[in-house]
């Protein structure tokens, strides 16, 4: 069983809601991240996402595009996020996610991306810009690595986009709240009880939401309709500011409210 | 028949967009295919083409430019007396007749030089439309004339500060204010770039700029031209004086990239030049990227083709050998430039004076029996404060 599935069966026997946090690789430096992500484990993350920087981010917003500016201007490489993902996977057992869009992966070569990703102990794979049509020479490279390409789904999905894309899904599936890109939101407008109930009709596989939960109250909310949340600029903007304490705590007031 | 029906052309194309997106871009796709062929759709963009354009755009045989150069002879596609001083509103008709059909309100768009906003904000004025405008900080400075045409057609132009405030930002921009309000807003992209069907549509909606140049050039020479020189940023003005010569192999087929300061300074946007195939922007296709695939900066005089991307359609050509890349500098478009201005009265765009530095390399080689056709695809207006900055910086 993947660690992704793993994780996923205990937090169904406990009952609870998983917690997925995100943060950008090398924002400010890579030895810093790594202490992140075993801040987030130790405060109760579930599942990391961790973010490898692109110059032209289109599905993100203001917060992330700016943790991405910081990271490449620290000279950020998909090798040395990769090295330090080898290097957290030592300290810490959660699944860990990698986030980026596909020109770099491209470039890396998709081949060498997967088995690169898979030999430093990487669990799953978001592309934001590769839609269904397009994720097949990916879905199978990364399948064959024991990678799964976790896939977003939207509120404007249509349902046969739905059955297509739920049909070869690995891992679990993402829900995107709302139509938009990343960033905190005061309010999430989309019907997420109709649009989680209508993913599930497609799928076995647990369901995540995320895009625009801000703190613990949003954060329960949501996480009636699925199975588990996830939360990346709230963290980030905290990053930014250099409020490493704080991302623990936010991060501990997350998972509480998600028990 | 190009693209497949994936959006491919060749190797390049497709459509690489958040899931968000792809259910309009379906819908796009379909409301095109609708009207496509619509007797009745193609008269109303006859119509608007004719009375509001002011198409057919004249073919001018340039007779002091091509005597001053002593070669082949030299005729301009004038599309640079188009209604809103360029080939962009060729385009901008099209899709907001299109939009107008698909019940949307508002429309968004990308600018560098800003005639694709200027474009844009006048169809959307034309037809009551909402309208945005993106626009990198950059750009706002250097086509400040532009800035205000949007602003007086009642367009809001927003400015883009992010990464390096030219038409790459605005883009993104754009993509991301249609990725949250894609349920009422038309994206009208403006060069033959981005995802399925746009590259398509946009070269479609271009293609009248060849096929009045085709007969135009018969009335008048009796035969086909033996050469076509368009710029090249994204790459839309040459597509569509391309597009109805690419089964004409006698047809010499030369797009112009900007060459910036110089290739070997990096401080160029030649794309199908010195870039490599990628995916940004929505489709796969050269661009100027890192070995990490990150998007370099590029760089050219004219703001219309400071673009590290260029259209799927155009690696294809390149590929196959049908179409030829060359590229002129900053300089060499600012000469053709003042050339064109003094011999022929007509004051270029920079982005079709890069078209024109082709031609005055190209032109003392050839017969003088030999012909070129040059799409000047807009005119100078704009550009004037950068010209006399540069000039002045020179004197």
């Amino acid at each position: 069983m993947s660690r992704i599935a793993e994780r996923f069966r205990r937090l169904g026997e406990r009952g609870e809601k998983g917690l997925i946090t995100y943060l950008m690789a090398g924002d400010p430096d890579l030895t810093r991240t790594k202490e992140l992500v075993a801040r987030m484990a130790g405060a109760g993350a579930d599942i990391i996402e961790i973010g490898i920087p692109f110059s032209d981010p289109l599905a993100d917003g203001p917060v992330i595009q700016a943790a991405a500016n910081r990271a490449l201007a620290n000279g950020i490489t998909v090798r040395g996020v990769l090295q330090a993902v080898g290097q957290m996977r030592k300290e810490v057992d959660l699944p860990l996610v990698l986030m980026t869009y596909y020109n770099p992966v491209l470039q890396y070569g998709i081949e060498r991306f997967c088995r690169d990703a898979a030999e430093n102990g990487a669990d799953g794979l978001i592309v934001p810009d590769l839609p269904h049509e397009e994720s097949g020479p990916l879905r199978e490279c990364s399948s064959r690595c024991g990678i799964d390409l976790v896939p977003l789904v939207a509120p404007t999905s249509t349902p046969a986009r739905l059955a297509a894309i739920c049909g070869v899904a690995r891992g679990f599936i993402y829900c995107v709240s709302v139509t938009g890109v990343t960033g905190m939101r005061e309010k999430i407008e989309t019907d997420l009880r109709a649009f989680a109930g209508l993913v599930r009709r497609y799928t076995e596989l647990p369901v995540a939401i995320g895009f625009g939960v801000s703190g613990p109250d949003a954060a329960a909310r949501v996480a009636t309709y699925c199975d588990a949340v996830v939360v990346g600029s709230a963290l980030v903007r905290l990053i930014g500011r250099g409020a490493y304490e704080e991302v623990e705590k936010l991060t501990a007031s997350l998972k509480a409210a998600l028990l | 028949m190009l693209p497949d029906t994936r959006g491919y052309f060749g190797s390049f194309g497709g459509r690489f967009v958040p899931e968000t997106l792809m259910a309009a871009l379906e819908e796009l796709e379909t409301a095109y295919a609708a009207v496509k062929d619509d007797p009745g759709f193609r008269a109303e963009l006859k119509w608007y083409l004719e009375h509001y354009v002011g198409r057919p755009s004249p073919l001018y045989y340039a007779a002091r430019l091509t005597a001053h150069l002593g070669g082949a002879r030299i005729y301009l596609k004038r599309e640079d007396l188009n209604h809103t001083g360029a080939h962009k509103i060729n385009n901008t008709i099209g899709q907001a007749l299109l939009a107008k059909r698909m019940g949307k309100r508002r429309m968004i768009a990308e600018t560098g030089a800003g005639q694709h906003g200027v474009a844009t904000a006048t169809a959307a004025a034309l037809m009551g439309f909402e309208c945005a405008i993106y626009m990198g900080e950059e750009d706002i400075v250097r086509q400040r004339l532009n800035v205000i045409r949007m602003d007086l057609l009642g367009a809001s132009v927003i400015p883009v500060s992010a990464g390096t405030r030219t038409l790459k930002d605005a883009m993104n921009e754009a993509i991301r204010d249609w990725v949250t309000n894609v349920r009422s807003t038309y994206y009208l992209i403006g060069s033959v770039a981005g995802p399925h069907p746009y590259p398509m549509i946009v070269r479609d909606f271009q293609a009248v700029i060849g096929a009045e140049t085709r007969e135009q050039i018969l009335r008048e020479t009796g035969r086909l031209p033996d050469v076509i020189v368009a710029c090249v940023g994204g790459g839309s003005n040459a597509l569509g004086i391309f597009y109805d010569f690419l089964e004409a192999p006698e047809v010499r087929l030369i797009g112009v990239e900007a060459a910036g300061e110089g290739m070997e300074t990096g401080l160029h946007a030649a794309t199908l030049n010195r870039g490599h195939p990628g995916v940004l922007h929505g489709s796969l296709s050269y661009i100027i990227q890192d070995a990490e695939g990150q998007i370099n900066p590029v760089h050219s005089i004219a703001a219309g083709l400071d673009y590290p991307g260029v259209g799927p359609e155009h690696c294809y050509l390149k590929e196959t050998g049908r179409v030829t890349y060359t590229a002129a500098t900053d300089t060499e478009a600012l000469a053709a430039f003042e050339l064109l201005s003094r011999t022929e009265g007509i004051l270029p765009a920079l982005e079709s004076a890069h078209a024109i530095a082709e031609v005055v390399r190209l032109a003392p080689s050839l017969p003088q029996e030999a012909v070129i056709v040059v799409n000047l695809s807009g005119r100078g207006d704009k550009d004037v404060e950068t010209v006399a900055q540069v000039k002045g910086v020179k004197q």
